[in-house]
C-alpha cells in the first residue's frame, strides 16, 4: 500500500514538473515581460535595470530552473496588475473557490445519488421520468444561462437571494469562510446548485444506470433468495456496489469544479481564484495565470491520488491487486 | 404436521411470461412431490423449464413471467400465493438455494462472515456474536479449514469450490426444510464437483433436508437423486426412482437422454445415440405432445392430443405409448 502510494506520488511530481515547465514556457509566448511592467516613455537604462532585477538577462534553462525551484517553494512571483505577490492573492482567493466548490459537490452528491437511486429501483414511475428530464436539462444548458435564470428568478424577481458577492464572511485564521454566517450561506446557495448541476446529472446518470447493472446481478439474486430484506438488498448490497464509479466521477469531478469554477464565479461576482484568473487574461497578467494553471493541476494530481486510495477501501478485491503490482 | 405432508408438493404448476409476441408457456402444468429427507434431480437442456420450477418455488418469478396457475405447497402449507413480505420470509428460512456460479453468487464487496451474519439475523433473533458462532459452525460443517480465521475473508480470497461451500452454508443458515439447488456444479471442476455432491448428499441426510437437485448432468443426478424428473419444453416426460429411470426409462425423450450417456463398460465401437433435431422454442411448441417431431415411436394420436402423466410401475410417464385406456375417437379424428 504505501509502496503504491509513493509510486503514484513519484508519477505525481512528474505531472507536476511537466506542467511547470508549460507554465513558465507562457512567459515567453507572452511576449517581454518588461513590457508590461514599465510605461511605455521608460528610458532603455531604466528597462534594462529592471529586466536585471527580474533575472531575465539570464540563460533560458537557468531562468526555467529558477522558476521551478521557487514555485514548488510556493513563490509564484509578483502580479504585473497589483504589485503583490501572486501566493498571497491565490491563497485570499482560495478559501471562497474552495467553499464554492465543496458546497456545489456535496449538492451534486446527495441529490444525484438519491435521484439515481430512486430512479433505478422505480424505473417506471413518474418521480423517475420526472428527474431524468431534469437530468437532460442539467446536462445541455449552459452554466452561464442556468445561473442567469437563477439571478433572474430568485434575486431580481423573488428577492430571496443575493444575486452576487459572497455575504458576509469570518475570519478564521488565514481562511475566510462564509459557512459561517447567514448571509454567507445564503449567498453561497445559487452559485452552488449552477456550479453542482452538471455533475448532479452526472451523478444521477451514472448511480441509475449502475443500479440497473447491479440489480441484475446473481449476488443480488442470491440475496433476494436468502430472504434479506428489500432494504438490505437495496441499500446495503446493490448501492455499495454502484460506488466506486460514483466515487470516479466525484473525484475527478471534484477537480473540474474547481478548474471550472470560472463560470460561475464570474456571473455572480464570486471573489474567488476563478474571478482572479479572468482578470488576470484580461490584463495579460501572466504569474497569476501560470501559478493557476499550476494550482489547478496540483488538484487534479491530489484528488487522482485520493481517488486510487479510495477505491482500495470500497473494494477489496483491488487491496490484493495493488499489495501485488504486475 | 409435516409426516402426513410432503416437504415439496407441486400441482399443475404453470409459469408464463408476457411478451411482446404473447404469452410463452415456460412450465405448462407439472407435478410433483419431495420427501422429507430425499433428493430430487430435474433434468433436461437448456430452455426445458428446470430453473424456472426452481425460482417459481422460491417465489422470484419476475416480471414478465408470473405464475399463471397451480399450487405449491411447503409441508402442507400453501405458499404460491403468499403475500412478498410473508413469502420473503420463507425464503432463506424455509427454503434454501444455491445457484450455479459460486464466483458470482457472494457479493464481493463483503466480508463471508458479514453475509453469513446478516443472513443469520434477518431468520433467527441470535445475537451479533451468537450469529457469528453458528457462521463459524456453518463453514466448519460445509467443510471450510480453520473456519474460525477464514470466515473475516473475502469472497475473492477462496476457490471456486470453496465459494460454493460458502453458498451451501448461506443456504444453510436457518436450517431450511428444502434446498433447491441450481445447478450447483457445472460452474466447477470435475473433481470439485464430487466433493460438492457428496457433501449435498450428506448434509441431506443429516438434517432430513429435501433437496430439489436441477441439473443437466445425468452422472451426477445417478450418482446423488434418489428420484429423477426428466422435463421437456416445460413438461415432466417422465418421473420415478432414478435406477428405474437411468436403466430402464419408458418415455422416448428420456430413453433417447439416457442413450446419450457415454459408458465404458459398452463396446467402444458403438455409437453414442443422438436425438435428432432439437427443442422447441417456447413460442413454437407443437400441439399434442411436445416432443412428437423429434420422437422415434410418434403415432398420430401424438400430434393432437396432448399425453397425461399415466402411472406405470413405479414410473409416471407422459406418453401415449403406456396408455391401456381405450383411445377416445375424437382425439384421432
Amino acid at each position: 500500500m504505501l509502496a503504491f502510494i509513493v509510486r503514484r506520488a513519484l508519477q505525481a511530481i512528474g505531472v507536476l514538473l511537466a506542467v511547470g515547465i508549460i507554465a513558465f514556457a507562457m512567459f515567453r509566448f507572452a511576449g517581454d515581460p518588461v513590457n508590461q511592467i514599465v510605461s511605455i516613455d521608460t528610458p532603455a537604462a531604466e528597462r534594462e535595470q529592471v529586466r536585471r532585477s527580474l533575472g531575465l538577462d539570464d540563460p533560458v534553462p537557468v531562468q526555467m530552473a529558477r522558476y521551478l525551484v521557487r514555485t514548488a517553494q510556493g513563490d509564484f512571483g509578483v502580479s504585473y496588475q497589483f504589485r503583490q505577490p501572486v501566493s498571497d492573492l491565490l491563497a485570499e482567493r482560495m478559501p471562497a473557490t474552495l467553499e464554492l466548490a465543496l458546497c456545489a459537490t456535496i449538492f451534486a452528491t446527495v441529490f444525484g445519488v438519491l435521484m439515481g437511486v430512486y430512479s433505478g429501483l422505480k424505473r417506471d414511475s413518474v418521480l423517475a421520468k420526472v428527474f431524468q428530464t431534469i437530468s437532460l436539462i442539467g446536462i445541455s444548458l449552459p452554466t452561464f444561462l442556468i445561473g442567469i435564470l437563477l439571478i433572474y428568478l430568485f434575486a431580481v424577481t423573488l428577492g430571496w437571494l443575493p444575486s452576487y458577492g459572497r455575504g458576509d464572511t469570518v475570519q478564521l485564521g488565514w481562511w475566510s469562510t462564509g459557512l459561517l454566517t447567514g448571509s454567507g450561506l445564503k449567498a453561497l446557495i445559487m452559485p452552488s446548485i449552477t456550479l453542482g448541476l452538471f455533475q448532479m446529472t452526472l451523478i444521477m446518470r451514472i448511480v441509475r444506470a449502475e443500479m440497473l447493472e447491479v440489480l441484475r446481478t446473481d449476488y443480488i439474486k442470491f440475496a433476494r433468495a436468502r430472504g434479506l430484506t428489500t432494504r438490505a438488498i437495496h441499500f446495503g448490497h446493490a448501492l455499495k456496489n454502484t460506488l466506486v464509479p460514483v466515487i470516479t466521477i466525484v473525484g475527478l469531478q471534484f477537480g473540474s469544479v474547481i478548474a471550472f469554477a470560472i463560470i460561475t464565479e464570474t456571473v455572480f461576482q464570486w471573489p474567488g481564484m476563478g474571478l482572479l484568473f479572468v482578470q488576470a487574461v484580461q490584463n495579460v497578467d501572466i504569474p497569476i495565470m501560470a501559478a493557476y494553471l499550476m494550482l489547478v493541476a496540483l488538484i487534479f494530481v491530489a484528488i487522482n491520488l485520493a481517488v486510487d486510495i479510495l477505491y482500495t477501501v470500497v473494494d477489496p478485491r483491488l487491496r490484493t491487486t495493488i499489495r501485488q503490482p504486475t | 404436521m409435516s409426516v402426513l405432508h410432503p416437504v415439496l408438493s407441486v400441482r399443475d404448476l404453470r409459469v408464463e411470461f408476457v411478451t411482446r409476441r404473447g404469452i410463452l408457456k415456460a412450465i405448462d402444468g407439472i407435478s410433483f412431490d419431495i420427501a422429507k429427507g430425499e433428493v430430487l434431480g430435474v433434468v433436461g437442456e437448456s430452455g426445458a423449464g428446470k430453473s424456472v420450477t426452481g425460482s417459481a418455488v422460491i417465489g422470484l418469478i419476475d416480471p414478465p413471467g408470473r405464475i399463471a396457475g397451480g399450487e405449491i405447497h411447503l409441508s402442507g402449507m400453501r405458499i404460491d400465493n403468499l403475500p412478498p413480505e410473508e413469502m420473503r420470509r420463507v425464503r432463506g428460512k424455509r427454503i434454501g438455494m444455491i445457484f450455479q456460479d459460486p464466483l458470482t453468487s457472494l457479493n464481493p464487496l463483503y466480508r463471508v462472515s458479514e453475509q453469513l451474519i446478516e443472513t443469520i439475523r434477518t431468520h433467527t433473533n441470535l445475537s451479533a456474536s451468537a450469529a457469528r458462532k453458528r457462521a463459524i459452525d456453518l463453514l466448519a460443517e460445509v467443510g471450510i479449514p480453520a473456519p474460525d480465521k477464514r470466515i473475516d475473508s473475502y469472497p475473492h480470497e477462496f476457490s471456486g469450490g470453496m465459494r460454493q461451500r460458502v453458498v451451501i452454508a448461506l443456504a444453510l443458515c436457518a436450517e431450511p426444510e428444502l434446498i433447491i439447488a441450481d445447478e450447483p456444479t457445472t460452474a466447477l471442476d470435475v473433481s470439485v464437483q464430487a466433493q460438492i455432491i457428496s457433501l449435498l448428499k450428506r448434509l441431506g441426510r443429516e438434517h432430513g433436508t429435501a433437496i430439489m437437485l436441477v441439473t443437466h448432468d445425468m452422472g451426477v443426478i445417478a450418482e446423488t437423486a434418489d428420484r429423477v424428473a426428466v422435463m421437456y419444453a416445460g413438461r415432466i416426460a417422465e418421473i420415478g426412482p432414478v435406477r428405474d429411470v437411468v436403466q430402464n426409462p419408458l418415455h422416448p425423450y428420456a430413453k433417447g437422454l439416457m442413450g446419450a450417456i457415454p459408458s465404458l463398460e459398452n463396446d467402444s465401437s458403438e455409437r453414442l445415440v443422438q436425438i435428432p433435431g432439437s427443442m422447441p422454442r417456447l413460442s413454437a411448441i407443437p400441439p399434442g405432445c411436445p416432443f412428437n417431431p423429434r420422437c422415434p415411436n410418434v403415432f398420430d394420436r401424438c400430434r393432437v392430443e396432448r399425453p397425461d402423466p399415466i402411472q406405470h410401475s413405479e414410473h409416471r410417464v407422459a406418453c401415449h405409448l403406456y396408455d391401456q385406456s381405450p383411445v377416445r375417437s375424437e382425439a384421432v379424428a
